[in-house]
């Protein structure tokens, strides 16, 4: 039998619906991969190899039965954010080592639900924060791709650089991921693996771990724009369990790939030409669009005025959020507590100074800052306000365009160390990707072409609230033009 | 707004996030890097712009007032530092 975790997880879900193999085998195709591959690459952090065998064994009790989900026995890797009952979830942080959670996410629990078979918890950046995956815990993770005559280990991006190197390496069959700046879809562009954020409210946030309450959001990273769809229709759910739930139906958004997109009017966004972005990303751009042109669409140049203040307006939001959230670790009811202290001021500042990395510190730190008194209204209710004229940016074009067509990175994958030194050039890594976040909108990065040095990039699509459809349609046809089909070559 | 040394102590006692002497002073270069660069949002014209507190327009919902979970006091405490008899054990706060 041909390799099964070289499969995507649509051929794989019909592999199995049809018995041309059984998830316990595909399961433990994974399992012997895995065991080889992670010492290197470092994606997981967790294997639950146990659980995985026994929960292939139920979902081959009912493919037999000619029962079971839409991902019934399909193995998947989860970020390590999202709560699995019974199993380890730190989101990358010392702060949790050794939290089990006593209750299920529910975009895990959908996930079971429909039969999905879980692998184990992939690695991240603490708390979510960071763009290289160099924050976590328990050590980076590698990109599986290497640029050509270089040795040098690359970052598979963050904070989802877990999800995203399983995925490029066949370590799952697709994996969980979470987007708070960028962190779906950077790493998706840094591994030739496509990934999705969809509209703010779609997937509930019960469950995983906070970051930035406003701006978190629950997506895929898969192989394909198909299985992106796949999965992502069955991770969102109306949830009362989180206040910021929409309770409206999930589409079936496979229906949308393969659709043709003539007369689509599609929006080049002036603003996205940045300082410094390397010639073969504006080329990659052009690419898109004249793939886009050709398959009938109308390519419309749009402004997006307020664009070069989404960074600065996510570094005093997200911080913000962040401090508010992560005031809940204070050694006492779970997490890290210190050993030793002088007082209970002591404790708290102690555990959490030996839990926090550097990273989750420093923003720690701006959030109160910004907070504090005499600072709230120059910063953090300014940065407010400037979220909204970033968002009414993308409303006053929606009449003129259904999607927008951006690169997602301002450059490919770079060597882990790289940018450790200054945090600011870290952060412009989400340059592309932030503003979604602030607006609440759905946005797809698909693997559209390669740099000099045969490293993947990627091309987002960003589309109205609610209007995944769109996206994905237009995501499948790049991909479709694109054809990307390159793996990385095995060193691990 | 330039942060000096005292203002980062002050900030990282809010944040309750224990802070060597030694670091102060680079923490504060570091915070002072960033602030700079955010301080570009002074460009904006924001009058009379209302603040984005949520990307979802719908208002917060009810429910009805009723207990919908509990009973799960092992649970809550099965992730605890210290726990005994049915509580968590914190130090001795009161002197």
């Amino acid at each position: 039998m041909s390799d099964l975790t070289n499969l995507t997880l649509k051929a794989a879900v019909d592999g199995l619906k049809a018995k041309d193999f059984s998830s316990a085998e595909i399961t433990q195709a994974f399992l012997t991969k895995i065991e080889a591959a992670n010492p290197t690459l470092n994606a997981y952090v967790e294997v639950t190899a146990d659980k995985a065998l026994e929960m292939a064994k139920a979902s081959d009790a009912r493919l037999a039965a000619g029962e079971g989900g839409v991902l019934e026995g399909a193995p998947l890797g989860i970020k390590d954010l999202f709560c699995t009952e019974g199993v380890q979830t730190t989101a990358g942080s010392n702060m949790l080592r050794g939290f089990v959670p006593p209750y299920e996410s529910t975009v895990t629990a959908n996930l079971w639900r429909d039969g999905a078979v879980m692998l184990g918890k992939l690695n991240m950046d603490e708390f979510a924060m960071g763009s290289s995956n160099e924050t976590s815990a328990f050590g980076p993770v590698k990109n599986p791709w290497k640029s050509n005559g270089s040795d040098a280990e690359l970052t598979p991006g963050g904070s989802s650089g877990g999800s995203a190197s399983a995925v490029a390496a066949d370590l799952c069959l697709a994996a969980t991921a979470s987007d708070t700046g960028g962190s779906i879809r950077q790493p998706a562009a840094f591994t030739g693996t496509v990934g999705i954020k969809p509209t703010y409210g779609r997937a509930s946030r019960f469950g995983m771990v906070a970051f930035a309450s406003s701006l978190d959001q629950a997506g895929p990273i898969t192989k394909t724009v198909e299985d992106a769809a796949l999965l992502l229709q069955s991770m969102c759910s109306f949830d009362v369990k989180d206040s910021t739930s929409l309770d409206i139906p999930t589409p079936d958004w496979t229906q949308s790939v393969g659709k043709s997109v003539k007369g689509l009017r599609i929006g080049v966004p002036r603003e996205y030409v940045v300082d410094g972005m390397p010639a073969e990303i504006q080329a990659l751009w052009d690419q898109g669009v004249a793939w886009l042109k050709d398959a009938g669409c109308e390519i419309v140049e749009i402004s997006l005025p307020h664009t070069k203040y989404a960074l600065p307006t996510y570094y005093i939001v997200a911080p913000a959020e962040a401090s508010s959230n992560l005031a809940r670790y204070d050694g006492m009811r779970f997490g890290h507590r210190a050993d030793e202290f002088k007082s209970l001021d002591d404790l708290y500042a102690t555990s959490r100074a030996e839990g926090f990395g550097k990273e989750v510190q420093r923003r720690l730190t701006i959030g109160a800052y910004v907070l504090s008194a005499g600072f709230y209204d120059a910063y953090y209710v300014k940065a407010l306000k400037v979220r909204r004229r970033i968002a009414e940016d993308f409303d006053n074009v929606w009449g003129q365009v259904d999607a927008i067509l951006t690169p997602s990175t301002p450059s490919a994958a770079f060597a882990l160390g790289d940018k450790q030194i200054d945090p600011l050039t870290m952060y412009l890594n989400d340059v592309f990707t932030v503003t979604t976040n602030l607006a609440g909108l759905p946005g797809i990065s698909v693997p559209a072409g390669m740099d000099s040095g045969g490293l993947p990039l990627g091309l987002q699509v960003i589309g109205k609230a609610l209007d995944e459809a769109t996206v994905f349609q237009v995501g499948a046809a790049l991909e479709r033009a694109a054809g990307f089909t390159a793996k990385p070559g095995k060193w691990w | 707004m330039a942060i000096d040394a005292a203002t980062v102590r002050k900030v990282a006692h809010l944040a309750r996030i224990k802070t060597p002497e030694d670091r102060l002073e680079p923490l504060a270069q570091e915070l002072n890097g960033i602030l700079a660069w955010i301080e570009q949002l002074d460009q904006v014209d924001v009058e009379g712009v209302e603040p984005m507190t949520s990307n979802v327009a719908q208002p917060l919902r009810l429910r009805d007032d009723i207990v919908t979970d509990g009973a799960k006091r092992d649970a809550v405490l099965s992730n605890a530092p210290k726990s005994a008899d049915g509580f968590f054990v914190v130090p001795k706060v009161v002197e």
